[in-house]
C-alpha cells in the first residue's frame, strides 16, 4: 500500500508540469499561434524560479518569477511572429534553443546548490481520507493551481465571450478582423499566457520535482507538452487525461527498471510471464510512447473531418497581416 | 408594390437615411473611389451596379468601417459621421452581409452570431434569439449546427440573421446571389422585400441586371471608381443598364482588319465540365471552344463566373480523366499537366502574378527556369537526367526578355517581388512569348498595370497572333477585350457563350450576356 501510494504520488508530481505547460500552449494554439518554444520557456521558468526562490527564500516568489520569466520570454516570440509575422515554427525552435542556452548561462552559479522546496499544503480533514487524502489533499500549491487552471480554462474557452472571441481568431483571423476583433492583441495575450504557464511548469520542476538547478533539466518535457495538446485534440479535459497518462509512463519507466524479477517468483506463472514481458520492454520504447500515442491520435482525428473541423484551430501557424 | 417609395415621396422634405458625399479612397497610385456620392432613403433597395474593380466593394467597406476614406463625408440621418470600425458601424445601424462570408467554420450558428453582437447580449440567450429571428423571417436555422456542416445558402442565412439581430436600419449586401442557387436566391428576394416593408433600407451590390431590375428602387452605377449614372432600374431596359455599366463612351480602338485568314484549329475544348472544387469555386458547365491559328479569342465576364476555373482547365493546373476534352495542336491533353502542355506548344499567364505566375522570393532568372525547365530543357538544362541548370543561357535569356519587354528593374536579376506589378507582368508575358508558343492563354493580362505597359502587353499579344499563334485572353476589362480580340465569348455562371466576331457584337450584347441574360 505504502509503495503504491508513493508511486502514485510521483505520477502526480510528474504529470503536473506537463499539464500546466500543455494547458498554456492549448490557449496559445486555440488563438492560432503555434509556439514550439515551450521547452525553452519552461527552462527559463525553471532557472528564474530556482534563482528567485534561492535569493528570497520563498518558493512562492520563485513560482511567480517562473511565470514572469516564461511570459517575458514568450513576448519575444510574440513580437517576432505576430508583429513581424516571422515563421512560427522556425521562431519557436529558435526560442527553445535560445532558452536552453540562456538558462545554462544564468544558472551556472547555481549548479549543485540546494534549492528551496515548495512544501505541501495539507488540507485539514480531507487529507485524512484513505489514499486520496494523501494524493489529492496533501500536495503543493502548484498542483492545486493546475486543477483550478484546468477548470478555469475549460470554462473560459467554451463558456465565456472572451474565450469565444479567442477561438474565433484561431479559426479564421480574416473573418475575425472583418468583424472588428483585435486579432493581434488577442494573440499577444494568448501567447503570453502560454508563456506564463510554461514558466510555471518549469518552476514546478525546480521547486517541487527536484529542488535544484541542473542544466537542461526540463529534459524534453516541453516537447511532451506540445505533443499533449495534439493528443488532446485541443480539448482541456483530455489534456489532463494525457498528462497523467504520460506522467505514469515516465514513472513506469523508472520503476520497471528497478523491479527485480526474481522477487516476483511467488506470482502465479501467467502473471509472472506478463511481468517478465513488461520488464523486457526497452525503456527507450516507453519514453517514445507519448509521441507514438500522439501520432496515433493525429491519424485518428485527421480521418474524421468533423473532429478536425471542430477542434483544430484552422489558422494555426498562419501569420496574420491586416489589410489596409 | 413598393409602399416605402411612396412614403418617401409623400414626405415633403425627406432627409436621406444615408448620404455619401464625394468620398475618395486611394490605394497607392490606384484611385479606387474617386469622389463618389450617393443617397439612400428609408425603405429603399438601392443598387450599386458596376463591373469588377469598379470600386463597389471599396465603397461599402468604408461605409462598414473596415476601410477609412481619404476624403469626403458620410452623412447619416442628416449628421456627418465618422465610421472608424465595423463595431461602430453596427452600433450606428449599418449591417453588412459579406460576399465571402465572414463566418467561422468550427463554431456553431449561435456562437457565430454572438461574436458580432455587443456585450449586452447574454451569450446563453443568443441561440434562442437567433432561432426566433430566423423563423420570423422565414430563414430557418438550428442554433447548434456547426457552420462547417452547412451549405452555402444556409451560411448566407446565418449571415443575414446575424445582421438582423443587430436590428440595422441599413443592410449592405455584397453580391449576395453570386454563391446561391436560383432557388436560394428567390428565397433571399422574399426576405429582402420583407425588410423593405419594415422600413429598412438595403444597399444591394450586384452586377446581375435582372435582379436589379426586379427588386431595386434606385441604382447608382460605378465605373473605374467614379459614379457614371443614377437611375430607376424599372424605367431602364436591361441593355441601357448594361451600357451604363460597361461604358460605351470609352474610346473604341480601331483595329486593322485581321483574322480573316484564320488558320487551322489549334486549341479545342470539347464539352469540358468540372465540378466546383470549393464552396466558393464555380462549376464549369460543358464548355466548347475552338481557337484557330492567328486569332485572339477574348473571354469577357464578371469575375467569379468560372474564369479562373476555365484558365486552370486550359493550363493543366486542373487535369481531368477526360483526355480528349482539351486538345492542343490536334493532340489530346486533358490529362496532361502544365509542363506536358507547354511541350505541346502551350504557354500560360495566370491571373495572380506574385505567388502564382512567379515565386516572389526567387530571382527573375530562377522564375524563368521554373516555368520553362521542361519545355525548353534543351536550352536551359544540360547533362540530361542529372539536370544541371545552364546558367549562362538562363541569364542571357532573362536579359533579352527584359530588354524586349522594357522591364524596368533595379539590378541585373532582382527577386520577382522587387518589381512593380506592371513590370513583373511584362516580364511574365515576355517569359511566355519568348518561346514563340503556338497557343497562349492569358488571364487578366493587364490587371492593375499602367496604361503604357498595358499597351505594350496588348501589342505583344497581337503580334504573336500575326506570326500564326492562337491566343485566348480572359479579361474583365471590356475595353481590352474589344481592343485585341478577333472573336469574343462571354463567361457567365460557368457557361461560355459561342464566340462571335468582334466587329459583329456590341458592348450592349456583351453586357447582357455578362449579366446572365442571353439574347432573346
Amino acid at each position: 500500500m505504502e509503495m503504491t501510494e508513493a508511486i502514485l504520488l510521483t505520477i502526480f508530481t510528474a504529470a503536473t508540469p506537463l499539464m500546466i505547460a500543455a494547458l498554456g500552449e492549448l490557449v496559445s494554439e486555440r488563438s492560432g499561434v503555434l509556439n514550439l518554444g515551450v521547452e525553452g520557456m519552461m527552462i527559463m521558468g525553471a532557472v528564474a524560479g530556482f534563482a528567485i526562490a534561492k535569493v528570497t527564500g520563498s518558493a512562492y516568489l520563485g513560482a511567480l518569477a517562473g511565470m514572469v520569466a516564461g511570459s517575458l520570454f514568450s513576448l519575444l516570440f510574440a513580437f517576432l511572429t505576430i508583429t513581424l509575422v516571422a515563421n512560427q515554427v522556425a521562431t519557436g525552435l529558435a526560442l527553445t534553443i535560445l532558452g536552453l542556452g540562456l538558462s545554462g548561462l544564468i544558472g551556472e552559479a547555481y549548479v549543485g546548490q540546494p534549492g528551496v522546496k515548495m512544501l505541501p499544503i495539507i488540507i485539514p480533514g480531507l487529507s485524512q481520507l484513505p489514499l486520496v487524502g494523501k494524493l489529492l489533499f496533501s500536495q503543493d500549491a502548484i498542483f492545486y493551481f493546475s486543477i483550478i487552471l484546468l477548470v478555469a480554462i475549460n470554462w473560459f474557452l467554451f463558456r465565456s465571450r472572451a474565450g469565444l472571441t479567442l477561438r474565433s481568431v484561431g479559426d479564421n483571423h480574416t473573418s475575425a478582423h472583418s468583424l472588428g476583433i483585435d486579432v493581434i492583441r488577442i494573440r499577444y495575450l494568448a501567447v503570453m499566457f502560454g508563456g506564463a504557464c510554461s514558466g510555471l511548469a518549469g518552476a514546478h520542476l525546480a521547486l517541487v520535482y527536484v529542488p535544484q538547478w541542473v542544466e537542461g533539466m526540463t529534459a524534453g518535457r516541453g516537447w511532451i507538452a506540445l505533443a499533449l495538446v495534439v493528443f488532446a485534440s485541443w480539448r482541456p479535459w483530455r489534456i489532463m487525461l494525457g498528462a497523467y497518462l504520460f506522467g505514469a509512463v515516465t514513472i513506469a519507466q523508472l520503476h520497471i527498471q528497478a523491479i527485480d524479477i526474481k522477487l516476483l517468483s511467488f506470482l502465479p506463472s501467467p502473471l509472472y510471464y506478463v511481468m517478465e514481458l513488461i520488464k523486457s520492454i526497452p525503456s527507450q520504447f516507453l519514453s517514445a510512447l507519448p509521441y507514438i500515442a500522439t501520432i496515433i491520435v493525429l491519424v485518428i482525428i485527421s480521418k474524421n473531418r468533423r473532429l478536425t473541423l471542430v477542434n483544430t484551430p484552422a489558422s494555426l501557424g498562419k501569420g496574420f497581416v491586416p489589410d489596409r | 408594390m413598393k409602399p416605402a417609395s411612396i412614403l418617401t415621396m409623400n414626405n415633403s422634405k425627406p432627409i436621406p437615411m444615408l448620404e455619401v458625399q464625394a468620398i475618395t479612397k486611394k490605394f497607392g497610385e490606384l484611385v479606387a473611389n474617386d469622389s463618389v456620392s450617393l443617397k439612400v432613403s428609408k425603405g429603399e433597395i438601392h443598387a450599386l451596379l458596376g463591373e469588377n474593380g469598379a470600386g463597389k466593394s471599396t465603397l461599402v467597406k468604408m461605409l462598414y468601417g473596415s476601410l477609412q476614406p481619404d476624403g469626403g463625408k458620410i452623412i447619416w440621418h442628416g449628421n456627418a459621421v465618422e465610421i472608424k470600425s465595423p463595431s461602430q458601424a453596427r452600433s450606428t445601424g449599418i449591417g453588412m452581409v459579406f460576399q465571402h462570408f465572414s463566418l467561422f467554420d468550427s463554431l456553431s450558428v449561435a456562437e457565430n452570431i454572438a461574436l458580432s453582437l455587443g456585450k449586452e447580449n447574454d451569450i446563453r440567450d443568443i441561440g434562442e434569439k437567433a432561432r426566433q429571428v430566423s423563423e420570423d423571417y422565414g430563414l430557418p436555422l438550428q442554433p447548434d449546427t456547426i457552420i462547417g456542416d452547412m451549405s452555402v445558402g444556409e451560411r448566407q442565412r446565418v449571415e443575414i440573421v446575424r445582421c438582423l439581430l443587430q436590428n440595422p436600419e441599413l443592410i449592405i449586401l455584397d453580391e449576395p446571389t453570386s454563391v446561391l442557387t436560383p432557388q436560394e436566391a428567390d428565397n433571399l428576394f422574399e426576405t429582402l422585400e420583407r425588410l423593405r416593408a419594415e422600413g429598412r433600407s438595403i444597399l444591394y451590390i450586384s452586377h446581375r441586371l435582372d435582379e436589379v431590375q426586379k427588386m431595386c428602387d434606385h441604382a447608382t452605377i460605378l465605373r473605374h471608381g467614379k459614379v457614371v449614372g443614377e437611375c430607376t432600374p424599372a424605367d431602364e431596359t436591361a441593355s441601357s443598364l448594361a451600357n451604363l455599366m460597361v461604358g460605351e463612351d470609352v474610346g473604341d480602338v480601331t483595329r486593322s482588319a485581321k483574322g480573316a485568314d484564320a488558320g487551322e484549329v489549334v486549341l479545342e475544348l470539347n464539352n469540358v465540365s468540372q465540378p466546383a472544387a470549393t464552396p466558393f469555386a464555380m462549376e464549369l458547365k460543358g464548355i466548347n471552344l475552338k481557337v484557330r491559328a492567328g486569332e485572339v479569342v477574348g473571354v469577357a465576364g464578371v469575375a467569379g463566373n468560372g474564369q479562373s476555373e476555365f484558365f486552370d482547365v486550359l493550363s493543366g493546373e486542373t487535369t481531368s480523366d477526360n483526355n480528349s476534352g482539351v486538345r492542343f495542336n490536334g493532340k489530346d491533353c486533358g490529362s496532361l499537366g502544365i509542363t506536358g502542355r507547354r511541350i505541346l506548344g502551350g504557354a500560360f499567364v495566370a491571373e495572380e502574378r506574385l505567388g502564382h505566375s512567379a515565386v516572389p522570393d526567387l530571382s527573375l532568372s530562377e522564375n524563368l527556369v521554373l516555368a520553362r525547365h521542361g519545355s525548353d530543357a534543351d536550352k536551359f538544362i544540360s547533362m540530361g537526367a542529372v539536370g544541371v541548370i545552364n546558367n549562362k543561357a538562363v541569364k542571357s535569356t532573362t536579359k533579352r526578355i527584359c530588354e524586349e519587354m522594357d522591364v524596368r528593374k533595379s539590378g541585373e536579376d532582382p527577386d520577382a517581388s522587387a518589381l512593380s506589378g506592371g513590370n513583373l507582368q511584362k516580364f511574365i508575358m515576355g517569359r511566355e512569348l519568348d518561346r514563340d508558343p503556338s497557343i497562349l492563354i492569358v488571364n487578366q493580362p493587364t490587371w492593375g498595370v499602367d496604361a503604357g505597359a498595358a499597351q505594350k502587353i496588348r501589342q505583344a499579344v497581337i503580334d504573336l497572333t500575326r506570326s500564326g499563334s492562337a491566343v485566348v485572353v480572359i479579361s474583365q476589362d471590356l475595353d481590352e477585350i474589344m481592343e485585341i480580340s478577333d472573336r469574343i465569348a462571354v463567361m457567365s455562371d460557368g457557361n461560355l457563350s459561342e464566340p462571335e466576331n468582334a466587329d459583329a457584337i456590341t458592348r450592349e450584347e456583351i453586357g447582357l450576356k455578362m449579366g446572365g441574360l442571353h439574347d432573346g
